[in-house]
């Protein structure tokens, strides 16, 4: 199917249904393939043609994603955003040393395997402090640790939990205003950015957890960063989230499959028809 | 687009007319999610959505 545009969802959110909208407007056909509806096999018989050349990954599931796309990917098919971005993006830890590694600002982070070492790594990060899952999204298990005793009380939770709950990935807390930034990369451009600010009643600015957006004026400081770290990872469509701290714009997380339902009508960048056009260069002529 | 009722406060949502099984929907007013549940009759119907799993997100 040379010249077609497919996405595989497990959730058809409103950013999936924005997207087929944006293609309806484009008078391209976009392929729909539900997860749970496929099976694949290893070997390459004809099950390419099962999909079109280009597909936008937009299942929820990390584990999923990355066995999926990894799965079409073996079939010559090209995945929006790649088996390899995924898999790094949708790990915090492999993520943050990514940039750590290209000199990228992020904030300190420590990872121990332990409570006991979790609450010596503790004391060298310093309270306050943040503890992550290393997989997981919206802000869900996002924990500041406030002292001593509010940490071992939450890492004595986390013991009882998946296993992947007890990778303890500690981050210095940024002393950051109430809001954070989400950058919109797709490809070489910051297409467009917003402010997430945090609800009321919570720490966190994520919009699952009640936060709203305002649009955010797209500074050259936060393009050039954006853009690097979207370059550490491979060339994409990304939601870069940074902070703002003491000491000027530091990155805190590269999103893959980045929701946009409500930088849309915030920001009133199409990214859903950008998608599409980012995708739509990449069929073969 | 034929209009549906929220079940928490009862503000039309909006169905696309192409709606697909499953699809997730938003109440324009309270911002609960909906799932899209096609009946065999082609009839829709709209449930809460289950829980989120723990490897899901952006
Ligand atoms: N080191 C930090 N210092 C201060 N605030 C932080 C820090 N890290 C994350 N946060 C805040 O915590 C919240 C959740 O963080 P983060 O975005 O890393 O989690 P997430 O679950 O991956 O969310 P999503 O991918 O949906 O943005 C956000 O409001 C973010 O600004």
């Amino acid at each position: 199917m040379t010249g077609s545009i497919g996405m595989l969802y497990d959730q058809l959110r409103p950013e999936e249904r924005l997207l087929i909208e944006a293609a309806k407007r484009k008078s391209l056909r976009l392929g729909l393939h539900d997860s749970e509806k496929l099976y694949l096999d290893i070997k390459n018989t004809d099950q390419e043609e099962l999909f079109e050349e280009i597909v936008l990954q937009r299942c929820l599931s990390y584990f999923r994603s990355v066995h999926l796309t990894s799965l079409l990917e073996n079939k010559g098919i090209t995945v929006i955003n790649s088996s390899k971005i995924a898999s790094v993006c949708g790990n915090k830890l492999l993520a943050s040393m990514k940039l750590e590694e290209a000199n990228i600002p992020t904030p300190h982070t420590v990872v121990a395997f332990s409570i006991e070492a979790a609450l010596k790594a503790l004391d060298e990060v310093g309270y306050p402090a943040v503890l992550k899952p290393v997989v997981g999204s919206w802000g869900r298990l996002v924990a500041p640790l406030r002292d001593v005793e509010s940490a071992k009380a939450i890492l004595e939770d986390r013991e009882n939990m998946f296993p992947i709950y007890q990778i303890y990935y500690i981050q210095e807390m940024i002393q950051r205003p109430s809001r954070d930034i989400r950058c919109f990369v797709i490809g070489n451009s910051v297409v467009a950015a917003i402010y997430r600010y945090a609800p009321k009643d919570d720490w966190r600015t994520n919009t699952a957890r009640g936060g709203h957006v305002e649009s955010c004026k797209v500074t050259s400081n936060m393009e050039e960063l954006a853009l690097r770290a979207a370059k550490v990872f491979g060339e994409g469509v990304y939601g870069v989230d940074m902070m703002e701290s003491e000491n000027g714009l530091t990155i805190h997380e590269v999103n893959y499959t980045t929701e946009f339902r409500n930088s849309v009508p915030a920001t009133g960048v199409d990214i859903p028809g950008l998608m599409l056009d980012f995708a739509i260069q990449k069929v073969r002529k | 687009m034929p209009d549906y009722k929220c079940q928490d406060c009862s503000a039309d949502v909006q169905v696309p007319s192409d709606a697909l099984d499953g699809e997730i929907v938003v109440c324009p007013d309270c911002g609960l999610e909906l799932q899209v549940k096609k009946k065999p009759t082609g009839e829709i119907e709209l449930a809460e959505v289950t829980k989120e799993k723990e490897d899901w997100g952006e």
